[in-house]
């Protein structure tokens, strides 16, 4: 908690829990000195919903679809890494097609989640048109997620020893139609997110993360590679098919930029790793083994395996948002779960908000907000007290978007 | 209670997420984007539940978001109509046993609250429109013989 005292001229400006767009309820307090932000504290469990209580209660086989509904964004992300984890506990070996098949899925999931994010990022600075654009776009490989799992969202395709559907070679040339369709796309959100003179006035050294702060923080994923930290948990402890496949860290240097860590470079680490999805999804397509899918087709008989199986077993990712945890402990004789526990990337991300926020302007909320792509996040009613005076207003998050949108027309009358 | 003409064609709808998954958020977002682009009907997503005639609900209220959830609907001018999108929000779905749900939202809400119910989980864009234009036709029949 923030400390206040008498003489304290600071503001204090909780933000949260509802918010009128997307995302889930979630809590900030800022302590602002006039518009400067001089602290920020988080204030997470408003989605409590008891999850790994829940998955206790459950038989390993039902856990599936609850893990994929801890968030629908991330739904392959959560079901990968309950399934390896229990996998890892019982001793169980998916299939190399299976594991094939899991890895073109998360990458699709890549890229469906980074292209949203773009989006959201141009509408907290005041560009609809590009939100629009963005998510006009995502429907592209929205349609090659249904038309892969039958399902838009939450698709439920990991079983314990495998996935549920195939992915024939029938199948092979919508995929390919998808990926150019990126391809020939990616110009043009660069051109956006990266060459656009208004856009660069407002994340250039906006909501910088130094590479020591990102160590020392822990932070994960695109928010601390665009520091220059080198950390993927697809290179440096390869799951599903990724030790068979050609990739490489995503950081700015790489592409001639400087490892600054501020909003720009995000947006560079997201954007660039489409590209790279784009090419592990074609290198997957290629290279995929012809096997069964599922290592035990009869869930009866995985049940029973499970029930008898004893030990303790990890699951690893990197998500969209980074790298993120289960752990699951199985007991001899004992139908469900004896321990799960999540570890999901935005928590370890959330501590890296306040060296971002310190000393920037209140119109800046929003997007460096958005910048870690939480899975939470929520800028709809804000109250400030002023301390000195004892009084109160409340900024709603309109309010604070029609902020963000006068500073970039106030940047922009600048530099015209 | 009679409603005036201004209600037909733009209804204001405010979006309320009391502890879901985000998939049904997520395809909320999606239905006033280009390719579903609810807004060509009047329908539009607004940020406060002060200028809202819908209040677009999903998941299963959890006990930190009880209070605030029955909050935004006093907020909400009547008259109202609560839309429950997506199936944990009707019934709390897959989160029917935790101890810290406190829905599904209609054993929570005043006995004359109207509301609607668009099942999936998580529910299709397409859906989404439809149980808008049902909340439509709801308030039309509010406005009953007022033409
Ligand atoms: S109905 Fe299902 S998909 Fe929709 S928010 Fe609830 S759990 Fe998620």
């Amino acid at each position: 908690m923030i400390e206040m005292s008498e003489e304290d001229t600071t503001y204090q400006v909780p933000i949260g829990p509802i918010h009128p767009a997307l995302k889930e309820p979630f809590m900030i307090n800022f302590k602002l000195d006039g518009e400067t932000i001089v602290d920020a504290d988080p204030h997470p469990g408003m989605n409590h919903r008891g999850i790994e209580f829940m998955g206790m209660h459950r038989n390993p086989l039902k856990v599936i679809p609850l893990s994929e509904r801890i968030c629908g964004i991330c739904s392959i992300v959560h079901q990968h890494m309950y399934t390896t984890a229990v996998e890892h506990a019982a001793g169980i070996e998916p299939t190399n097609r299976a594991r094939y098949i899991r890895t073109i899925m998360c990458e699709l999931e890549r890229v469906h989640s980074h292209v949203l994010w773009a989006g959201v990022a141009a509408h907290e600075i005041g560009f609809d048109t590009h939100l629009h654009f963005t998510w006009k776009i995502r429907e592209k490989v929205m349609d090659l997620l249904e038309y892969i799992s039958g399902n838009r969202v939450n698709y439920s395709m990991w079983t314990v020893g495998g996935v549920r559907r195939d992915i024939p070679e029938s199948m092979h040339p919508k995929i390919e139609e998808t990926l150019t369709y990126y391809e020939e796309l990616y110009q043009k959100l660069e051109d956006i997110f990266l060459g656009d003179p208004s856009i660069r006035l407002r994340t250039k050294n906006i909501g910088i993360l130094t590479k020591k702060e990102a160590l020392e923080l822990c932070g994960v994923g695109p928010t601390v590679r665009a520091s220059g930290v080198k950390k993927d948990v697809r290179i440096d402890q390869p799951y599903a098919a990724y030790g068979d496949l050609d990739l490489d860290y995503v950081i700015p240097s790489r592409y001639g930029y400087e490892n600054t860590g501020d909003v720009f470079s995000k947006t560079l680490v997201r954007l660039k790793e489409v590209v790279q999805s784009i090419g592990l999804i074609r290198q997957c397509v290629d290279q995929m083994p012809d096997e069964d899918i599922d290592s035990e087709p009869k869930k009866a008989v995985l049940l029973n395996k499970l029930k008898k199986a004893e030990g303790e077993g990890i699951g690893r990712i990197e998500a969209p948002r980074g790298e993120a945890i289960h752990y699951a402990r199985l007991k001899e004789g004992v139908e469900e779960l004896d321990c799960w526990k999540i570890r999901a990337s935005t928590y370890n991300n959330l501590t890296t908000y306040a060296p971002m926020f310190m000393g920037e302007q209140i119109a800046d909320i929003p997007i460096i907000a958005a910048c870690i792509d939480p899975c939470i996040g929520c800028m709809d009613r804000a109250e400030i007290v002023d301390v000195s005076t004892g009084k109160s207003k409340s900024y709603s998050h309109d309010e604070l978007h029609k902020l963000s949108v006068e500073k970039t027309k106030k940047l922009l009358e600048g530099s015209l | 209670m009679k409603l005036t003409k201004t209600f037909d064609k733009a209804l204001w709808v405010f979006h309320l997420n009391s502890g879901s998954c985000n998939a049904c958020d997520i395809e909320i977002v999606a239905a006033i984007t280009p390719r579903y682009d609810a807004e060509r009907f009047g329908i539009k997503l607004v940020g406060s539940p002060r200028h809202a005639d819908v209040l677009l609900f999903t998941g299963p209220v959890t006990k930190k978001m009880k209070e605030r959830v029955l909050r935004v609907y006093e907020q909400t001018p009547d008259p109202k109509v609560v839309m429950v999108v997506g199936n944990c929000g009707s019934t709390t779905g897959v989160f029917y046993d935790s101890y810290a749900v406190e829905g599904p939202i209609d054993t929570l809400l005043p006995d004359d609250a109207h509301i609607l119910y668009v099942n999936g989980c998580p529910t299709r864009p397409e859906n989404i429109i439809n149980g808008v234009k049902e909340a439509w036709l709801y308030l039309e029949k509010l406005r009953g013989d007022d033409k």
